[in-house]
């Protein structure tokens, strides 16, 4: 193909994709949110390099040492260093965000699916999802705590209980507007078979509203963990999370307000990083935006 | 041309009803025609007339979606149908029977390159490969006339214009060489140059591919150019069907006589209002228990208010369903 003409098919695709790009780039706020998130995933994943010695290490000698050069956020009131535990909290609050926001992002895409495309079966998921719906997300996850063994592993599937109707919700509205089209009509005359239709035809044509959900769910997920483990009942001790350093912080909120102050920072950012870059990422991917 | 003669499709009293919230509806009510091998039938009707859902009938497209009846039978080279499992229609669906739908841009998955979706068929029920398959919907697309078909096959639908989309349809239809196709309103949407463009090409893979068409329009120009027989509806009944000089010379029904005589000609006086049948067609359960085109027609007597007409074999190939064909000559 000569250069001089313009893309089509996959190579257009690819094209509008850095024009995207750059739309995205354009936008100060989102890179903010792009650049915080990085620096936020990147203390994240390389935890283990940056304080090799682990959140754990405990100095009775140096309890409550204020902020200082050999650290930085200062130690709590067994003298672990907080730097090192609010790095190995972000680990664990965006492994329980992502792997939260994958499993829900496909039993939900299953769910609702399903309860799109079978009108017969729409009644019973939907019914369920609604039913588990009702109750606040926070006292779910707290009821499904308490009936758990407390681990990262029960914070993770009642999160995801909780989480899980909501992208079902969206991927059934999905479904149920795209199965009306034609071409779902033409692919059933083509011969091709109900499972086949959901998978091949309807399931890319409903994958942005459902990932836009998806952003939601990881900002929220790992609010929800905080407050789970703030309350006691979510990432067990000794394992730092973000919610569980405050929690063991408030007991010196006003002699050693470090504590509180830099994970809640930590938190903050997080939070916020994520749902700026997804508000952007929303701007470029919505095409009634643009 | 014995072999065009022979039956490749024969509807019988076909009757589709669907269960909605404000009760049962019949939306076609004892259908009955056949489409010969290499024979292009025309089907032609006011909107509304069942005309979509004989065909999706016949391919039994509504039984995933809609809580639907079909009642009569429909044979296809001497099976009915009806009587398949959903599984056996997939069989059929694309590979026997294949359909090209009125609108190209919403008939076709906007997030698929015309090659993915051209070749999903041959996939399926030839069992290729997709690099194959690829090969193939390029040839076919090449069939169609696309121009630089190399290129197309990697174009999504929306990089199309609605001839190239319609083309594109067509040869989705068609790659699997389909016994017969059923093409609902293929040129609608398109203008007059693509149509005649559509129609020709149409045309010429019935003459070359030997399939039979069914051709559902409601544009009556269209049927004369193409058409061997047409078959006439109105409110989910045939109420004439001829062989396509004998309807165009000598109409029998009071409706096809109206349809007939609205077309514009370069005769027509154009001072004068164009002629239409008076009124629209009824909703569906509204029809009262006489000829269901009573109300519009200009000859209904108090036989065609109360008894419903049959459908009458009146020699020559044709069938019209009206009591007094006989003494209406003309408008």
């Amino acid at each position: 193909m000569k250069n001089t003409e313009k893309g089509i098919g996959k190579e257009a695709i690819r094209e509008s994709r850095k024009l995207k790009l750059k739309i995205f780039m354009k936008n100060k706020l989102a890179v903010v949110g792009l650049v915080i998130t990085i620096l936020i995933v990147f203390l994240g994943v390389f935890a283990d390099v940056i304080c090799p010695e682990g959140p754990y290490v405990m100095d009775i000698a140096k309890r409550y040492i204020e902020p200082c050069g050999e650290y930085i956020f200062g130690t709590d009131k067994m003298g672990r260093d907080v730097f090192a535990r609010i790095v190995y909290g972000i680990r664990i609050s965006l492994l329980v965000g992502a792997v939260t926001t994958l499993v829900t992002f496909i039993f939900g895409m299953v769910l609702g699916m399903i309860a799109g495309y079978f009108k017969k079966v729409d009644n019973i998921i939907m019914r369920i999802c609604e039913a588990l719906m009702s109750i606040p997300p926070v006292l779910m996850a707290i009821a499904l705590m308490s009936a758990l063994e407390p681990s990262i592993t029960s914070v993770i599937m009642s999160l995801c209980i909780v989480y899980t109707p909501q992208i079902a919700r969206v991927a059934r509205g999905a479904t149920i507007a795209a199965k009306e089209n034609t071409y779902i009509e033409a692919a059933t005359a083509q011969g091709a078979s109900s499972l086949r239709i959901l998978l091949h035809h309807i399931a890319p044509n409903i994958l942005s509203p459902v990932i836009v959900q998806g952003t939601y769910i990881f900002a929220t997920a790992i609010i929800l963990e905080a407050s789970l483990s703030f309350l006691g009942a979510g990432i067990p001790a000794p394992a730092p999370s973000l919610g569980n350093i405050l929690y063991e912080a408030k007991e010196g909120i006003f002699t050693a307000n470090w504590l509180t102050i830099y994970p809640g920072i930590a938190m903050v950012l997080t939070v916020l990083g994520i749902n700026i870059l997804g508000d952007g990422l929303r701007d470029v991917l919505d095409p009634k935006s643009n | 041309m014995t072999e065009k003669n022979k039956e490749l499709l024969r509807v019988e009293n076909l009757k589709t009803t669907f269960k909605t919230v404000r009760g049962t509806v019949t939306s076609i009510d004892g259908v009955s025609f056949s489409v010969g091998k290499g024979e292009i039938l025309g089907v032609v009707g006011e909107s509304g007339c069942g005309k979509s859902v004989t065909s999706q009938s016949i391919m039994r497209l509504y039984d995933e979606k809609k809580l639907v009846t079909y009642e009569g039978e429909i044979f296809f080279n001497g099976e009915n149908l009806l009587e398949y499992s959903e599984k056996q229609m997939r069989t059929i669906r694309g590979n026997k029977i294949a359909m090209i739908f009125q609108d190209a841009l919403s008939s076709l998955n906007p997030v698929f390159t015309l090659g993915e979706q051209i070749s999903e068929a041959l996939m399926l029920h030839q069992g290729m490969k997709k690099k194959e398959a690829m090969v193939k919907a390029e040839e076919m697309l090449r069939l169609t006339g696309i121009p630089a078909p190399e290129k197309r096959v990697k174009c999504y639908p929306h990089e199309l214009s609605g001839g190239m989309r319609q083309r594109a349809m067509i040869a989705m239809a068609l790659c699997c060489q389909p016994e017969l196709l059923i093409a609902d309103e293929p040129t609608t949407a398109l203008d007059v140059t693509i149509q005649a463009q559509i129609l020709e090409l149409i045309v010429k893979l019935n003459n070359t591919l030997d399939m039979g068409i069914m051709l559902i329009t409601h544009d009556l120009g269209v049927v004369a150019q193409i058409c061997q027989r047409v078959i006439i509806m109105y409110l989910g009944q045939v109420v004439e069907e001829g062989k396509i000089d004998d309807i165009f010379d000598n109409p029998k029904h009071p409706y096809t006589m109206g349809l007939i005589k609205s077309i514009p000609t370069l005769n027509t006086n154009r001072k004068e209002p164009l002629y239409m049948i008076k009124g629209t067609v009824p909703a569906l359960g509204q029809e009262g228990g006489g000829c269901r085109f009573c109300d519009r027609c200009n000859y209904a007597t108090d036989k065609c208010k109360n008894t419903p007409p049959e459908i009458m074999d009146i020699g020559a190939n044709r069938k019209v369903r009206c009591h007094n064909y006989s003494e209406i000559t003309k408008l």
